[in-house]
């Protein structure tokens, strides 16, 4: 009799045992885990839109390693556009708006249909944010940001233009996942010095720009609208060319850098 | 430091390497190691998570019921490795875009569970951690090899900083484009393991099986 | 559908978990040594990623991430901090009912795996094609795909293996090497091959 009581007594000293560990350390992960959510994440969003700002700049020839980023990015004017009409949005606020965010949304997104999204996007938003940099009052930069799939997955970047809306100032891919020291050539300076000087659109308005396999020939026609690619990497770069297809044709940017064809800024 | 400590801490380093003697915890670093920054990150990461995890699973070893024993001890590897990760956005935002899910993937991490499990269970808090820097540590040393190996080669860069001029800079090195794409992780790796066992014969492997040879006049 | 089979060939050869990403590596060396074994469990890795993959992007999306709770009344709450320890919980609840299941309806693979079975809970590859699916945005239909193809992949990398092991059994491989080393050497050459797939589109 004896016995059995005390096995009854150790069993139940053991059920409560366990609870109470799970409970308390539970208690203890658990506030260490939301503790340090709580207080890391105002410097996790800093950090985020100063990593954006950053590549902004970079793309518009401002960035200067000494200086303040937040302090530089003054003299960029981000816009809201429609992208359908290519017209200002005055009613949404720019700082706070993620065209990324927005394209999941049911309301604010729309599902680009697979016969015209040959950069793969899937979905894009109906607003798009342009990148105005103004020197003394006028703009002297246009950056549009563009997305779209390479040969491993989504790569993300800005273009930045002329005032003219036509001629190229650089590109950058900040966020990609092509393969390292071959598709990742889109990312490096060399490469992205091709870019500058060349022309989006031909005469007629069509959209010619295009990353072509290996170097641009010195009697190629179209050598205006030419980028070089590099041989190996030929599927990163039709990803970089179907990318800027998309985004500066028809469905993307393109009224919006018509309208600025047409008048100006 | 007393001589067990010293063991504790020195051990795991070379004689009892987790990587190359005991295959553990080599995942969620390869994918990293094709340049030495994150991966520096990484080290410090699992050795942190490593070190405090053995300490928290040794403070209540005593009180631990058997039948909760692993995921109590997993949940206190992944609550750590959720401030690291959380930490790492926090501070040092570009390296954590580049280690994205590695980070998450120390919570499966064969050598820190290994050792909540085999050594902070049944030993006196500050030894097990002890233990647990000294097994970051181990795991350190071949990440950083094998990272060092693969940018050097692979980029003719360390830690950003040209060592070895590109050709398309106007240098002479011509970068070795494999040593940037995942199989060279195993085969670094693999020429490591046979390195550290030709020094310390006594960690090569008995083969399961030998053709014996047999002479004519040998008797079968 | 030309869409999902494109990300099933993915997962299973460009971005095998187990040859590209190094994931599952642990268990993966210790159990390619006999095909049979091999067979079985990645045979139990494919049935855990199938399960855990969609359950986990489905708690992603409608209980952690930022917003994810707007159906409770609750828009403002963003859970994704918890993600980790959600997607780990889970995975031991499943494998732990998996072993139930086999253990009650399967005995003789139960006993086959042994010790294996448990080890599927903190295999990296796991907790990866998870956390690859969350990152990734997969909608419900393409995690199932994906999780399929990855938990394929890592079983196709690890039979392979296996395969090439058993024939190396008399081969005359220097000390150093014996074992773990040249097993090293011989998944370096499998990822090298299974490179060949990358850019395939359909």
């Amino acid at each position: 009799m004896p016995d059995v009581d005390k096995d009854r007594g150790s069993k139940t000293e053991t059920v409560t045992r366990t609870l109470l560990v799970a409970f308390f350390v539970s208690l203890a992960c658990s506030s260490l885990v939301a503790s340090a959510a709580v207080l890391l994440q105002p410097r996790q969003i800093a950090n985020a839109i100063l990593d954006v700002r950053r590549n902004i700049l970079e793309v518009a020839g401002l960035l200067q390693p000494e200086r303040d980023v937040n302090e530089l990015y003054e003299s960029i004017e981000p816009r809201v556009v429609d992208l359908e009409t290519g017209t200002y949005v005055q009613d949404v606020d720019p700082e706070t708006f993620d065209p990324l965010e927005a394209a999941k949304d049911p309301e604010l997104g729309v599902e680009v249909p697979a016969d015209i999204d040959v950069a793969r996007v899937r979905r894009r938003a109906k607003l798009g944010l342009v990148y105005l940099v103004r020197r003394d009052g006028e703009v002297a930069t246009i950056i549009l940001p563009v997305s779209g799939y390479g040969l491993w997955s989504t790569m993300y970047g800005f273009i930045a233009l002329e005032p003219d809306g036509n001629s190229v100032v650089d590109v950058t891919f900040y966020e990609h996942g092509e393969t390292p020291g071959l598709g990742d050539f889109i990312a490096k300076p060399g490469w992205r010095a091709f870019w500058r000087g060349k022309r989006l659109f031909d005469e007629s308005g069509v959209l010619r720009i295009e990353v072509v396999k290996g170097r641009v020939s010195v009697d190629d026609p179209l050598a205006d609208y030419h980028v070089d690619g590099v041989s190996g990497a030929t599927l990163t770069g039709n990803g970089v060319t179907k990318t800027m297809q998309y985004w500066l044709g028809d469905h993307g940017y393109g009224p919006y850098l018509r309208n600025i064809h047409g008048e100006g800024t | 430091m007393s001589s067990t400590a010293k063991r504790a801490l020195l051990d795991p380093v070379v004689d009892n390497n987790p990587v190359t003697l005991h295959v553990l915890g080599i995942c969620s670093a390869l994918a990293v190691t094709t340049s030495l920054l994150p991966s520096l990150y990484m080290c410090v990461a699992l050795t942190v998570v490593a070190a405090c995890a053995n300490a928290a699973v040794s403070l209540i070893r005593h009180v631990l019921p058997s039948s909760i024993r692993i995921i109590v001890q997993m949940t206190i590897i992944a609550s750590l490795v959720i401030v690291v990760d959380e930490s790492l956005k926090a501070f040092a935002f570009e390296t954590s875009r580049e280690l994205s899910v590695f980070v998450g993937l120390i919570i499966t991490n064969c050598i820190v569970l290994g050792r909540t499990e085999s050594f902070a269970s049944k030993n006196p808090v500050g030894l097990s951690f002890l233990d647990g820097v000294g097994n970051g540590l181990g795991y350190s040393v071949i990440l950083i090899l094998v990272a060092s190996a693969r940018e050097l080669f692979g980029a003719g860069t360390l830690l950003g900083y040209t060592i070895l001029p590109n050709v398309a800079e106007g240098g002479w090195y011509n970068p070795n484009g494999m040593m940037l794409l995942p199989p060279s992780a195993f085969f670094v790796i693999g020429l490591i393991i046979w390195a550290v066992r030709t020094w310390k014969a006594e960690q090569v492997e008995k083969p399961e099986f030998r053709i014996h040879e047999v002479h004519r006049t040998e008797v079968l | 559908m030309g869409s999902y089979v494109e990300l099933f060939i993915k997962a299973v050869f460009v971005e095998n978990l187990a040859l590209s990403f190094f994931l599952g590596m642990c268990t993966f060396l210790a159990v390619s040594k006999r095909i049979q074994t091999a067979f079985g469990l990645g045979a139990a890795v494919v049935v855990v990623q199938l399960i855990t993959v969609p359950t986990n992007t489905f708690l992603y999306h409608y209980v952690l991430e930022d917003g994810a709770l707007a159906w409770a009344g609750l828009p403002d709450v963003d859970l994704s901090f918890l993600g980790l320890v959600t997607y780990i919980g889970v995975i031991a609840a499943m494998v732990q009912i998996l072993e139930m299941v086999l253990d009650r309806y399967f005995p003789p693979l139960f006993h086959a795996l042994g010790i294996y079975l448990p080890l599927i809970t903190v295999n990296c590859a796991i907790l990866g094609g998870t956390l690859f699916s969350v990152q990734r945005d997969y909608t419900m239909s393409e995690s199932v795909v994906y999780g399929i193809g990855s938990g394929f992949g890592w079983a196709l990398a690890l039979v392979g293996l296996a395969g090439i092991r058993e024939k190396l059994k008399y081969s005359d491989v220097p000390d150093g090497l014996q074992g773990l080393g040249i097993t090293f050497i011989i998944v370096g050459l499998m990822s090298l091959g299974f490179m060949a797939f990358a850019g395939i589109q359909l």
